[in-house]
């Protein structure tokens, strides 16, 4: 990325992305387990 | 703790946010208190309802309060950064930019109505999309900068919990999660008042029209007390009506004195330093375990002893 940042600054945006990304995975994971859920009770009903 | 923000300017698209940050937006303390309203609700209210669809029915209220609150913080970031009690909010603060919140706060708060719809009922869609829109819009946009009476009006918004978790069970909306609604509208005024009035600085300098700020100290006092007397009757009418059992008529009674009790106090007090609002301060943390016994002694009541 051409930004201007020192290498600290550049490793606490990564650490910040990572945590980002790793959350938004979390985050599909459960909306897919939570479709399943959904479609799996209305089934049985 | 949030690390402070790199010095540096983030160019714009790239985010210095951190997943905290986001849900920081969702306000967190506040979804924990709708949650558990609705919650009850949920499982005071007769009938079955597959243990999924009801997981999914608080998660969508969950969500569904979240994304308000960010829409809410999303509208709010100008005075956000004026008080002290919110300046280090992720917006005012500039770890999250706001239309990043504002996509953030109404992808949720359409998820969350579309998923109540498909996997619950449609009359909980609704009123989770209403209780969106009136705290997003009604209140925030409209009232808070606009009136004192803000927060009076505005409770129903944080009162529909109870109408949506009965609702997800029922498909219909009863006399007593009405009572319910009515409860928790009466208590917003004696909770946030009381807030107010040992925050009235905050609230002057971001120039909202509290009731301290705007009607003094002593018409606010007196407008705890009187809401509470109103309140206070109102939280016996489940019991009145013979729609709970003992346990909800006694705690309702026991923890209505001492409300009673703590708004008194809060009447009498006539200092304006908030170093010596100390009734004020009390009857703030006790109407949060006011609303929490009696709500759990509805619980009690017809999940237990029935």
């Amino acid at each position: 990325m051409n930004v201007d940042w020192t290498p600290e600054q550049t490793a606490e945006f990564n650490r910040r992305r990572r945590s980002r990304n790793i959350a938004l995975g979390v985050f599909l994971v459960c909306l897919a387990v939570l479709f399943f859920g959904i479609s799996i009770v209305k089934m049985i009903k | 703790m949030t690390p402070a923000t790199p010095a540096v300017a983030a160019p714009p698209g790239v985010s210095f946010a951190e997943w905290r940050d986001y849900l920081a937006l969702l306000k967190p303390r506040v979804m924990s208190l709708v949650v558990f309203w609705a919650a009850c609700a949920l499982w005071t209210a007769p009938g079955h309802i597959h243990p999924f669809t009801a997981f999914v029915a608080i998660l969508c209220v969950a969500v569904g309060a979240g994304a308000a609150g960010a829409l809410n913080q999303w509208y709010e970031a100008d005075i956000d950064g004026l008080m002290k009690r919110t300046a280090n909010r992720p917006l005012p603060a500039g770890r999250i930019a706001p239309q990043e919140a504002f996509a953030f706060g109404a992808a949720l708060a359409v998820g969350s109505v579309v998923i109540m719809g498909l996997g619950v009922n449609v009359l909980a869609a609704a009123i989770l999309a209403g209780s969106i829109f009136f705290y997003a819009v009604i209140y925030t946009v409209w009232l808070k900068r606009a009136t004192p009476q803000n927060i009076v009006i505005g409770g129903a918004a944080g009162a529909f919990p109870p109408l949506i978790g009965w609702a997800a069970v029922t498909g219909d909306v009863s006399t007593l999660p009405w009572l319910m609604f009515g409860i928790i509208f009466l208590w917003t005024p004696p909770h946030f008042w009381s807030l107010a009035l040992f925050m009235e600085a905050d609230y002057a300098k971001a120039g909202v029209p509290m009731l301290p700020v705007v009607a003094g100290e002593a018409a606010t006092r007196r407008q705890i007390l009187l809401y509470t007397l109103v309140l206070v009757p109102v939280s016996l009418l489940p019991w009145a009506l013979a729609l709970t059992g003992w346990v909800y008529g006694a705690v309702a009674i026991v923890t209505g004195t001492i409300f009673v009790i703590r708004a008194l106090a809060v009447a009498r007090n006539t200092a304006t330093l908030t170093s010596a609002m100390g009734p004020e301060k009390a009857l703030f943390k006790y109407s949060l375990l006011y609303l929490f016994l009696i709500f759990a002694a509805l619980v009690v009541d017809h999940v237990v002893l029935a």
